[in-house]
């Protein structure tokens, strides 16, 4: 049987990607990140995760705005590494798992009656390969299948923070229903506060981000009802796609044991990182 | 909420991506997507002018790449952010010089505004 093990909220800033292949790890601006997902990495290993959902938004790598949908899944076994603009990064292509995601598109659309598009062609972004290689294995190849959710957070309007959590609800659903004994990490990727145009460029609340972390891990419904704008106005236009994390958070069990989590604001955004144990009612512990 | 823009504009120094945003720049957005691609890069390069009509851009919208008025593309043209990106790439102006310009600054002086400077968002 399916297991939903932990989840996972991180940011996908696009230049921690270039330090992380620049190896830039050990470099005193960079290092206060990068040993923030040392432990993660590590605590992933030990529980043995199997298979990650990502919800993650594309930035212009894949989709474009002449067809552009709210929630879009992949189905595939293999994703290559898209180019952003900048050339391909050198990771291994994205390891999927057909089967497995095939059975979530099932489970959603019908089941739940989350109306998806189904995509069996599926480029990677920034969304889903920054935080990806901090947390799993990626040489020679990937340790962990990864069924990537893609979630429109550019184009008003935008699915609400309410839809993903419901999203969250339907994807526990879906896992725990798949026959075979894959154990998921649900990851939500994006944030924290920046904004990338305009005047208020620069924008970051790092009271704001804190805030969110605290209430992402103990009461995250009171983060459902916050507005589209309210995210915009406390953290930046762009960091509206901090709500993608609710897809995460919805998947778990109202209590959670807080494993780890990890904020630094360097320059131009609030990096954030939180691990999440689900915990069941019926465990011991 | 403003029918042109789709957005009641009330966050100071913030244009909203809105459906109405998006359909005015369709043209430029698509033309700036296009460049994810190598081949296109290298067509866009070579004949930037060619390259730009074969996207319907307008005079304007030509004038203002040409000139990497970041800020009207954005504010007046329904520009996306993560779209003209790949414009900036092709002459190597990344994110913080695009962001300087529409704070009315130079590098320096935003940079002196930052926490910790990490160049490899220059
Ligand atoms: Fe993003």
């Amino acid at each position: 049987m399916g297991r939903l093990v932990a989840g996972i909220g991180s940011s996908h800033v696009p230049s921690i990607g270039r330090a992380f292949d620049q190896n830039q790890q050990e470099v005193p601006e960079w290092k206060p990140l990068f040993d923030g997902y040392k432990p993660a990495k590590a605590w992933l290993k030990d529980v043995g995760i199997t298979h990650t959902v990502v919800l993650y938004n594309d930035h212009g790598t894949d989709f474009f705005f002449d067809k552009y949908p709210t929630f879009a899944l992949g189905v595939a076994d293999e994703y290559p590494i898209g180019d952003e603009g900048w050339g391909v990064r050198p990771l291994p292509p994205v390891k999927g798992d057909a089967a497995f995601s095939w059975h979530l598109a099932n489970s959603l659309v019908v089941e739940s009656e989350f109306d998806l598009t189904i995509c069996q062609d599926m480029v990677m972004d920034h969304g889903i390969l920054v935080p990806l290689p901090l947390l799993f294995d990626h040489k020679p190849d990937w340790s962990v299948r990864t069924v990537p959710l893609q979630v429109n957070v550019l184009q008003h309007p935008l699915p609400t923070p309410h839809r993903l959590w419901k999203l969250g609800q339907a994807l526990r659903t879906a896992v725990e229903s798949y026959p075979d004994d894959v154990r998921v990490v649900v990851v939500g990727t994006g944030g924290l506060s920046h904004q990338l145009h305009g005047d208020r460029f620069g924008h970051m609340n790092s009271d704001w981000d804190n805030e969110f972390l605290d209430r992402i891990e103990d009461d995250p419904e009171s983060l459902v009802d916050i507005s589209h704008d309210e995210y915009m106005e406390r953290g930046g236009a762009e960091a509206v796609e901090m709500m993608v994390w609710l897809g995460m958070r919805g998947a778990l069990t109202p209590k959670v044991n807080k494993i780890h989590r990890n904020y630094y604001l360097p320059m131009l955004s609030g990096m954030g990182l939180t691990v999440l144990e689900d915990k069941p009612a019926n465990d011991a512990n | 909420m403003s029918r042109e823009t789709g957005h009641s504009d009330h966050i100071p120094g913030t244009c909203v991506f809105t459906g109405q945003r998006s359909q005015k720049g369709l043209k430029l957005n698509s033309f700036a997507f296009s460049l994810h691609k190598a081949e296109n890069r290298e067509a866009y390069r070579k004949d930037p002018e060619t390259y730009m009509n074969s996207y319907g851009l307008s005079a304007w919208e030509k004038q203002k790449v040409k000139e990497k008025d970041w800020k009207a593309l954005i504010e007046e043209g329904g520009g996306n952010i993560y779209m003209l990106l790949k414009v900036g790439a092709m002459t190597g102006d990344g994110l913080v010089p695009i962001g300087a310009q529409q704070r009315g600054e130079s590098v320096e002086e935003f940079m002196k505004t930052r926490n910790v400077p990490l160049r490899q968002n220059m």
